[in-house]
């Protein structure tokens, strides 16, 4: 059996590791675009920050590819999938004969047009290694960095740089940080305490153009810079997929086992979309935690086993100078909030289910949350009143506990 | 595998299962030394006027925080044993926000920490279970 993946992040080791777990023999080929040994992608922010390493931030050890008999191309995209020969054609014209193929390709930064962009020297993209090794080369004590976007990936570079250049800017077209995961006072305590390290905000506005070091905003204020980031956002990789015929909506559409609408073409990670259980439809739910349940699952699918994930979720776990963060679900619903000067909770409910929430300052045990969403427990199975407290197993009922604690059936 | 079980029935709620982790993973020779010290056990008692009961890592068959790691930090070991590399962790703590036990909890150094089943220290098999006074936890097959 010839495997080949197309990708070297998440979802391809995932896939690689789901392959093994089923088939010890078939031939698997990596295709990565990169040069890189498989590395943790969210880490990049640590790196600058000195949080993490080249070598720690692997993610596997550098034993992976031979333990379990992967070939890899490394610095070689796949120009087209052709299905019917069953072959991915490279760019430099060679091609890799496949009985099961994995498009893992994740996705882009989408830049919306801004003018005079093209003329700015020193501008980057905060998605991979070589970008934040790039950024790193170029950021200097005196420089002036403009962030564009307050999204995850612009906080997190704005954190990683924080105390290696003169001063950073963020702007963002939203009213808000973190926009598509936080509500409104959830952002504010966020946003306050990312500006007591020293960062601007500018919300609610764009640049209208870049002049030399300047940036003129709409709203006609004008900011300097030597360096601009731009994190605005990301669109999936989706066009190996759409360029020979295979169903794409906003990313590579999938069903349960993470086959593609071309036979024994399978996909995962940030370039597909999932069904989010929470919110009744299909999103792009860009998280590793997901592209690894996705990768994972098309592995074992495609060596011959037998495995379905049905119960995707938004999912976002994020810290800001020690300020951590913890999301998840869908926002439509009755809410229960807490605050206190220092954290926040909102848990929402529907239908007698959890279905999403917003943690703050306290994300402890937060996962007992999650496993209530992805599981769909009903609320009146438990002790919901004390568990909206505090997420805790002696909320659960006695079966749940006996079969979760001690492991055994009733 | 062998496993750290618990039974609420007979769980005095002394908390002294989170001395003897505290211990076992503190590489001090006596325990007293704790005293008056911000302690960081992996496992934890629960407890409210009815039941009490001690909770740590479930070594989970499909482990959802090895899979969802964003540093690759974590892992199942060929025994079974889930193990945190904290020299990978950053500390994000997007294994806290998908433990369905509330089991893995950062540690002193900011970084997380999780019962590794007493593998990782001198002490070789479980503090807690070994100091329990009323049986209360036990390390064994179910």
């Amino acid at each position: 059996m010839k495997y080949v993946i197309i990708g070297n992040s998440t979802a391809a080791v995932a896939c690689v590791e789901g392959i093994r777990s089923t088939d010890s023999f078939g031939q698997i080929t990596i295709i990565s675009s990169e040069k890189y040994h498989t590395y943790s992608r969210p880490l990049i922010s640590y790196l600058l920050q000195g949080k993490t390493d080249m070598e720690r931030m692997k993610y596997r050890g550098n034993d992976f590819y031979e333990k379990n008999k992967c070939s890899c191309l490394f610095e070689r995209t796949a120009a087209k999938i052709n299905p019917e020969e069953k072959t991915v054609t490279l760019s430099n014209g060679g091609t890799v004969p496949y009985d099961k193929l994995l498009v893992a390709t994740g996705s882009k930064p989408f830049v919306p047009p801004m003018k005079g962009l093209e003329n700015v020297k020193n501008k980057f993209n905060f998605m991979s290694l070589d970008n934040a090794l790039d950024l790193e080369k170029k950021l200097k004590k005196s420089s002036r960095v403009l962030i564009i976007g307050a999204g995850l990936i612009g906080l997190k570079c704005a954190e990683g740089i924080s105390g290696k250049c003169k001063s950073i800017t963020v702007v963002d077209l939203a009213d808000k940080v973190m926009p598509s995961v936080l509500d409104e006072r959830s952002s504010e305590m966020v946003k306050d305490h990312i500006e007591k390290q020293g960062i601007n905000f500018i919300l609610s506005d764009s640049v209208a153009e870049f002049n030399g070091s300047r940036a003129v905003l709409k709203s006609g204020t004008e900011t300097e810079f030597d360096i601009v980031v731009l994190a605005v956002g990301v669109k999936p990789n989706t066009e190996l997929i759409a360029e020979c015929g295979g169903k794409v909506n906003k990313g590579i559409v999938t069903d349960f086992t993470g086959l593609t609408s071309i036979e024994d073409v399978y996909a995962a990670g940030d370039c597909t979309e999932s069904y989010d259980i929470t919110s009744n439809s299909n999103k792009i739910l860009a998280l590793l935690p997901n592209a690894y349940l996705q990768g994972e699952t098309a592995g074992i699918n495609m060596a011959g086993g037998s495995k379905t994930f049905e119960n995707a979720v938004p999912l976002n776990s994020i810290g800001f100078f020690g300020l951590h963060i913890a999301t998840a679900g869908s926002y439509e619903g009755e809410s229960y909030v807490t605050s206190t000067s220092n954290s926040y909770k909102r848990l929402i409910t529907r239908d007698n289910r959890l279905v999403g929430f917003i943690l703050v300052g306290d994300v402890a045990k937060a996962g007992i949350y999650t496993s209530m969403i992805r599981e769909q427990m009903p609320l009146d199975s438990l002790d919901f009143q004390s568990i909206r407290e505090n997420p805790s197993m002696i909320a659960m009922n006695e079966g749940y506990r006996r079969l979760k604690l001690s492991a055994i059936k009733q | 595998m062998k496993k750290v079980y618990v039974n609420e029935k007979w769980c005095l709620g002394c908390h002294l299962c989170e001395y003897n982790c505290a211990f076992a993973n503190s590489g001090l020779n006596d325990m007293a030394k704790l005293k008056n010290k911000v302690i960081f056990p992996k496992i934890r008692v629960e407890e409210n006027d009815k039941i009490c009961f001690a909770v740590n890592c479930r070594h989970c068959d499909d482990p959802i925080c090895v899979k969802s790691c964003i540093a690759g930090a974590l892992s199942k070991s060929k025994d079974g044993v889930v193990e945190i590399d904290t020299d990978k962790c950053v500390g994000c703590f997007t294994c806290v926000l998908v433990c369905p036990f509330g089991c893995v909890l950062p540690g002193e150094d900011g970084v997380m920490s999780k019962c590794e089943l007493c593998t990782n220290n001198s002490f070789g098999s479980p503090a807690c279970v070994k100091g329990c006074p009323n049986n209360a936890i036990v390390f064994e097959e179910r």
